[in-house]
């Protein structure tokens, strides 16, 4: 069998039947059936308590299932290497988690330091990222209490993207930006995925958000699967919640045209 | 006499004293590290170790010094030299303050940071070495601190027992009742205690995460 078109036929991830349970035995999560396809970017969306980021957690094996079978590029993530599944992953969460001891540069450059790549080539990576994610050369020494919301949010991207992972998970990256800096970040990743094209499953409360970046969107009520859409179908959706959703935001935003993707 | 006639004349002791003085605060010191640090780390990471570990290490800080010299004096191999006898008792005292400082600095690193750390595939031993200590090391360092600047105090009391040390200028001269015996042992031993904070301060500060 040739292992690329096979990975190639695949899903980027894939749950199957996934439970999870607290050790109590409140489930957080119920019989979830779901993939991300190669390339795509799948949105999870839903409040806090559904059931989103232990969705994503079970991904890099933060949290291992109760029952059931997660599987990332076909192999399920239980028989595989726990620190090279990681490593395969790209990670990038809410508070960005930058080590504060160590520059930029050195944040980026970790894994691939671990990895044991050559000084030479860990520069220029580390160059090529910065450029990438849109941030300037002289910033690799600063330290991340140096740097804005924005900046940290970035280099946190570039941190992710470092070994040129598949798979990129995303726990409401933006979350915690203001609204312009969301603004630009949410274009940036835009136009980042189409050159990258990696699979990405990303969590976010958002709507806006969801319909903005999400090849598909994935909506989560208390630990269950509610539907699958595309952004275009989602606002289209019969169903209840759905709809809830989207009346919710065009509340908010007291209009109902200019929903679409940007 | 004056003090400072005392001094010229005994410099040779005070001297000799100073160091077997460090001798017992080093010794115990470097022991309270290496054994205080990894039990910090353990209960650190294993939270149902941290209350046997951190209460024995306080019920220990209880027992008056003087009583601890002697339950440990009948002990076989420790018993037959006071040096030991000492050095095992300081260990025990400067262990709290190294446990606690350790455990209280890991477990005061940002949530986000280990987890983005973890996620990223970084194995238990990376995250230990890159992340943990270096970001715990102030913290780990100011307990160090205190751990050697009560036992520079409590070694004093070593000499009750034989272990020698600045103590002995202190007990002689309390039974002397020579005020210059007295501060002979007491202002070698405020010296030290305060340079051993100085310089342990500096490194702290140096040692700071930013």
């Amino acid at each position: 069998m040739n292992m690329e078109t096979n990975l190639r036929k695949v899903p980027a991830v894939e749950f199957r039947e996934v439970n999870y349970l607290l050790p109590r035995g409140q489930p957080l999560l119920s019989n979830l059936n779901l993939e991300v396809r190669r390339g795509e970017t799948l949105v999870v969306l839903g409040r806090s308590g559904s059931g989103k980021t232990t969705t994503l957690k079970l991904v890099n094996r933060l949290l291992k299932p109760s029952s059931g079978e997660v599987r990332v590029n076909g192999t399920p993530t239980a028989e595989t290497d726990l620190i090279r599944l990681r490593r395969s992953i790209g990670y990038v969460i809410q508070e960005v988690g930058l080590f504060p001891h160590y520059t930029v540069e050195k944040n980026i450059a970790l894994i691939p330091r671990i990895e044991g790549w050559s000084t030479k080539k860990i520069s220029a990576r580390v160059e090529e990222l910065l450029q990438l994610v849109g941030l300037e050369s002289t910033i690799r020494s600063r330290y991340p209490h140096q740097l804005s919301g924005g900046q940290r949010q970035r280099v946190g991207v570039a941190r992710a993207l470092a070994a040129d992972p598949s798979i990129l998970l995303m726990d409401e990256p933006f979350g915690a930006l203001d609204a312009l800096t969301r603004d630009q970040l949410q274009r940036e990743f835009l136009s980042l995925q189409q050159r990258l094209n990696k699979s990405v499953l990303f969590v976010t409360h958002d709507l806006r958000e969801a319909l903005r970046l999400g090849s598909r969107i994935a909506l989560m009520e208390a630990g269950r699967l509610v539907t699958v859409s595309s952004p275009e179908g989602f606002v289209r959706s019969p169903d209840p919640l759905a709809a809830a959703y989207v009346r919710a935001f065009e509340g908010e935003f007291g209009l109902t045209g200019n929903r679409g993707k940007a | 006499m004056s003090i400072f006639h005392f001094v010229l004349q005994n410099y040779q002791e005070i001297l000799e004293l100073t160091l077997e003085h460090l001798w017992l605060v080093g010794v115990s010191s470097l022991f309270a590290v290496l054994i205080g640090i990894p039990l910090g780390i353990m209960s650190a990471h294993r939270p149902w170790w941290n209350k046997p570990v951190l209460g024995t290490a306080n019920v220990i800080q209880t027992i008056p010094s003087l009583a601890l010299f002697g339950f440990l004096l009948p002990v076989p191999w420790l018993g037959a030299r006071a040096d030991r006898l000492a050095i095992l008792a300081l260990t025990l005292y400067a262990l709290l303050p190294v446990i606690r400082n350790t455990y209280t600095g890991i477990r005061g690193i940002d949530p986000a940071v280990m987890e983005a750390g973890r996620g990223m595939g970084l194995t238990d031993r990376q995250l230990l070495f890159q992340v943990e200590l270096p970001l715990a090391m102030s913290v780990i360092l100011s307990g160090v601190r205190l751990a050697v600047v009560v036992s520079v105090g409590l070694a004093t009391i070593a000499a009750a027992i034989g272990a020698g040390g600045l103590g002995e200028f202190i007990f002689r001269g309390l039974a002397m009742v020579n005020n210059e015996l007295i501060l002979a042992g007491a202002i070698p031993a405020a010296v030290l205690a305060l340079s051993a904070d100085f310089a342990l301060g500096w490194l702290e500060r140096h040692l700071q995460p930013r």
